[in-house]
């Protein structure tokens, strides 16, 4: 099977009911798309298909031929995914991180589309991402960091 | 160095390993240290990280190396969850070593006590452990760096210095880097650690200062770290287990007819591990063994398995609470016991009882178990997300039946540990497969399923608390029986008893002025893998005794935080042992008695800046609570807001902390950000039940934690001043967590009038709740 992998063509051979997610992780050795639940409950295996934030552990391989698929290991390739890794960065907002990863991915697909989020807006966006550690006001803090950024580069 | 027990009963101050070791020698009657012997002892006692296996060590030449291009790579032995460890103890060598952080590197060490000292991340205690060994390393370093220039340049040592990865000579103006002068710095001996001089405080580069971003930001936010879960290896299998649903629960038979049909299965193995205890044993099971993860997950959810339950098959929350309940309304073992509580409950003006109850919770760390293992030649090499690295290594090589030398354990980034990853359960699954195996590398990974199903869960308790008060509403007597099943269960025969380092949490060592005052401790029996949890026995002590304190106040129509600062009494120093506490977190009385001084200023700084007192709205209000753990002080005055239907609201929370002085200020902050949230987390949603023997949640849509839009909206954490460094460190990633709780809950009080005394709150707002503990 063909696959888009952050502007890259891949090759890979699993069965079609194969989570993206596991063959992102076990067949391509892409090892920054995290698994937390398997039910699509804690966004931790998040990735943008075709731009839209999706969590890749229910997602079949066989729905994301001819799709355009971003992981984290590309994302900052992206405006939006550049400026929020920045501002994960200098907001230190990672603890164990090992959430992050779906929670960039969230929020990069967030700015893409609304440059200027509410709280609401961040509410909505982000609250399919678990963060155990608890690093949420930051998240927030960072979002809105990444979104000053992006504006005032436009 | 390693610490070496004389008496067998007098370890209160037990730590895990040695505890464990020692419970299994004597059959676990050890942690009822009567306080005689204990006195008796204490000469011989040895505290803090002298306590630990294998103490310290300060040795640089562990812990540093210089590269000749300047590279300063600085290992570290502690494992990082999420803490900040891997930022903040290369800091500390960084500083007196003098090296420019930006030419600073992070190498992380395999399981090695004997040569980097104590390597359990737990107890809070990597930084007030290993800031003093680090820092003499760090300094060791840099002598040998000024020798070896001195020793080039011909001039005495005393004429030059290090500064900034340089060694200058100030009165020729020469300067060397240090990558010039690593090699020969090497060639010398170690300076001896009576001849260091350690940096003036005021000098500090790092310490202190909040300069230091995250060691591995970058490669987190790229999704570079390496976790656990993210080792591979060549040839490497995916393995993907069904175990026992109950405690001690054995394989009676099983079918792989429909698994094995499943193209990339590769094999079908029985674990068996009958063992006594739990201890950290793998649990009886049939592992599928594929060539990818989802082939492995398929293929066991498709075994047919039949189970022996054993003695635990009838384990049920409901029938256990109420057993729970029943003990505590009876006396029980009597820990502490001050005055004569009978007679001045009898002669009180008024009595106020109330009973708490707190559910088993699950640790659902983000990342679930899982450890590669592979054996080569005899030589097993383990890749896990552990925090009891050199336990790790010395339960595989035990249950291969190697020699410990012939294991090697690779500490990855752990995703979150909060104690669940202190058994390493998991690690010795992957080797035992390994083994089947012939050594063939194999991945064994935990579904968040069975992660929840076969945690080692967090006690679950009933707390009941009598008070009989004076004509002002003050308790002048005082009765606290906590019941829970301990931890203890999982190493030997069930003491049905808390250990002294489960009393030492807030339960025996209560520092209020309460002149009649006894603690009790029923029995409980547990039944299933109990373990420790972040802040571990605080949270329900913690709970029921702010909740009480509250409830106390609000009927002596009294302000709350006048009352509990009153209840607490003048600032004053308590040797531990007086309240009868020989634990307190394996740290010396003397050099860590409990200040009341500082709990009193952690309330005040907390109130003052939530704005104690301020005229809130209908719907709105601040609850205040306290707690001394980790030999640090905590206290939180959280905001809710409570809508028409029971929807609850955080708008905000104050929380003020003093561990004495701050080694990395930004990640004591996040760490008190995390507990906030960890709090709020349990208090609201956080629960585990059993029916039948087995848990009943599968995953996050029924094990459920906070998200970003029910967490606290903005979280204030005010760092207590403490420029004096001669002050001991105290424990920063736990003590955040106990105050939450029952701070929430008095805020709903406020809010309210509704007194929540069972956890989670849930949908308790929502039906109006009554003050009844029953369900």
């Amino acid at each position: 099977m063909d696959l888009s992998v952050n502007e890259t063509k891949m090759q890979v051979t699993a069965a079609d009911d194969t989570p993206l997610l596991w063959v992102l992780r076990d067949h391509l050795g892409m090892t920054g798309t995290k698994f937390g639940c398997g039910m699509a409950l804690c966004g931790a295996c998040t990735v943008l298909l075709d731009g839209q934030p999706t969590r890749s552990c229910m997602m079949p391989i066989s729905s994301v031929a001819g799709k355009k698929i971003t992981t984290i290991e590309g994302v900052g390739a992206t405006p939006a995914g550049r400026a929020v890794q920045d501002a994960w960065l200098t907001l230190d907002v990672p603890q164990c991180g090992y959430c992050q990863a779906g929670q960039i991915m969230s929020a990069a697909a967030l700015l893409r589309s609304n440059s200027r989020p509410s709280d609401a807006d961040i509410d909505a966006a982000m609250t399919g991402n678990i963060c155990r550690c608890g690093t949420y006001p930051r998240i927030r803090a960072a979002i809105k960091t990444a979104a000053g950024k992006l504006g005032a580069t436009k | 160095m390693s610490a070496v027990m004389k008496s067998p009963v007098d370890r209160p101050g037990l730590n895990r390993r040695q505890f464990i070791t020692r419970v299994g020698a004597l059959g676990g009657l050890v942690l009822i240290a009567g306080a005689a012997d204990v006195v008796k002892a204490e000469e011989a006692r040895k505290y803090g990280v002298d306590s630990m296996p294998h103490g310290w060590s300060d040795n640089p030449l562990a812990f540093v190396a210089i590269g000749e291009d300047g590279i300063v790579t600085i290992v570290v032995h502690r494992s990082e969850m999420g803490q900040g460890v891997r930022t903040g103890m290369p800091l500390i060598v960084a500083d007196e070593l003098e090296a420019d952080w930006s030419k600073v590197r992070v190498a992380q060490a395999p399981a090695d006590e004997q040569k980097f000292g104590n390597q359990d991340t737990d107890g809070s205690r990597s930084t007030r452990h290993f800031f003093e060994p680090m820092r003499r390393c760090g300094a060791a370093a840099r002598v040998m760096l000024e020798q070896a220039a001195a020793a080039s340049w011909g001039v005495p040592v005393g004429e030059v210095h290090a500064l900034n990865h340089e060694v200058l000579h100030r009165a020729s103006g020469r300067k060397l880097g240090y990558g010039a002068l690593a090699r020969a710095a090497a060639q010398l001996p170690v300076p001896p650690r009576e001849s260091l001089r350690l940096k003036e405080p005021a000098r500090f580069r790092y310490i202190g200062k909040g300069r230091t971003h995250l060691a591995d930001g970058g490669d987190i936010v790229a999704g570079r770290a390496h976790y656990g879960i993210d080792t591979r290896l060549d040839g490497m299998l995916y393995a993907v287990v069904a175990r026992s649903p109950v405690l001690g629960g054995k394989v009676v038979h099983y079918d792989a007819t429909e698994a094995l049909k499943m193209a990339g299965v590769v094999k079908i193995l029985e674990i068996q591990v009958n063992v006594p205890s739990a201890r950290f044993h793998p649990m009886n099971g049939v592992a599928v063994v594929a060539t990818d993860t989802w082939i492995a997950i398929k293929a066991r959810n498709a075994l047919k398995v039949q189970w022996d339950d054993g003695p635990h098959g009838a384990y049920d929350s409901k029938a256990y609470r109420a057993e729970l309940e029943q003990a505590a309304r009876k006396p029980g073992q009597v820990l502490r016991e001050v005055g004569d509580v009978d007679g001045a409950m009898s002669r009180a003006a008024r009595k106020v009882e109330a009973e708490y109850y707190l559910p088993h919770l699950a640790h659902a760390t983000m990342e679930p178990p899982a450890a590669v293992a592979r054996i080569v030649d005899g030589r097993c090499e383990v890749w896990a997300a552990v925090q009891a690295p050199q336990v790790t290594r010395e339960d595989v090589a035990k249950h291969l039946g190697l020699p410990f030398e012939n294991v090697t354990v690779h500490v990855t980034l752990l995703g979150g540990g909060f104690g669940r990853k202190s058994k390493p359960d998991f690690a010795i699954e992957a080797a035992l497969l390994s083994q089947r195996l012939g050594g063939k590398p194999v991945k064994v990974t935990w579904t968040r399923e069975d992660d929840l199903h076969n945690d080692y869960l967090h006690t679950v308790s009933v707390e009941h608390l009598q008070a009989g008060l004076d004509a002002g509403g003050k308790p002048v007597a005082w009765l606290h029986r906590s019941v829970a099943p301990s931890i203890v269960s999982l190493f030997g025969p069930d003491p049905k008893h808390e250990a002294p380092f489960e009393q030492g949490m807030g339960l025996i060592n209560l520092p209020y002025d309460i002149p009649n005052l006894r603690i009790e401790n029923p029995e409980a029996v547990a039944h299933t893998r109990i373990g420790w949890f972040r802040s571990v026995s605080n949270i329900p002590h913690a709970f029921a005794v702010q909740s009480f304190v509250a409830e106390l106040a609000a009927g002596a129509r009294r302000d709350h935080r006048d009352y509990l600062l009153e209840l607490i009494g003048p600032p004053r120093l308590i040797d531990p042992t007086a309240l009868k506490d020989s634990w307190n977190y394996t740290e010396s009385p003397q050099r860590y008695p409990v200040d009341t001084g500082r709990l009193r200023r952690v309330i005040e700084t907390a109130t003052r800046q939530a704005g104690w007192g301020r005229k809130l709205p209908k719907g709105r209000g601040l609850g205040l609570a306290a707690h001394y753990s980790f030999v640090s002080y905590t206290a939180a005055v959280v905001e809710v807001e409570i809508g028409s239907k029971g929807e609850l609201a955080i708008p905000r929370v104050d929380i003020a902390f003093d561990c004495g002085p701050q080694v990395n200020p930004d990640r004591i902050r996040s760490q008190l950000e995390g507990a906030v949230v960890m709090g709020v987390s349990l208090a609201s949603l956080g629960e585990i039940t059993f029916k039948n023997g087995r848990v009943e949640q599968d995953n996050f849509h029924q094990y459920q934690v906070t998200r970003i839009d029910a967490a606290p909206r903005e979280i204030r954490v005010h760092l207590l001043p403490s420029s004096d460094w001669s002050v001991p460190l105290g424990g920063v990633g736990e003590p955040g967590l106990p105050p939450i709780a029952p701070a929430l809950c008095n805020a709903i009080f406020a809010a309210t009038g509704q007194r929540i005394r069972q956890l989670p709150i849930r949908d308790q707002l929502a039906s109006g709740g009554s003050e009844a503990a029953g369900r």
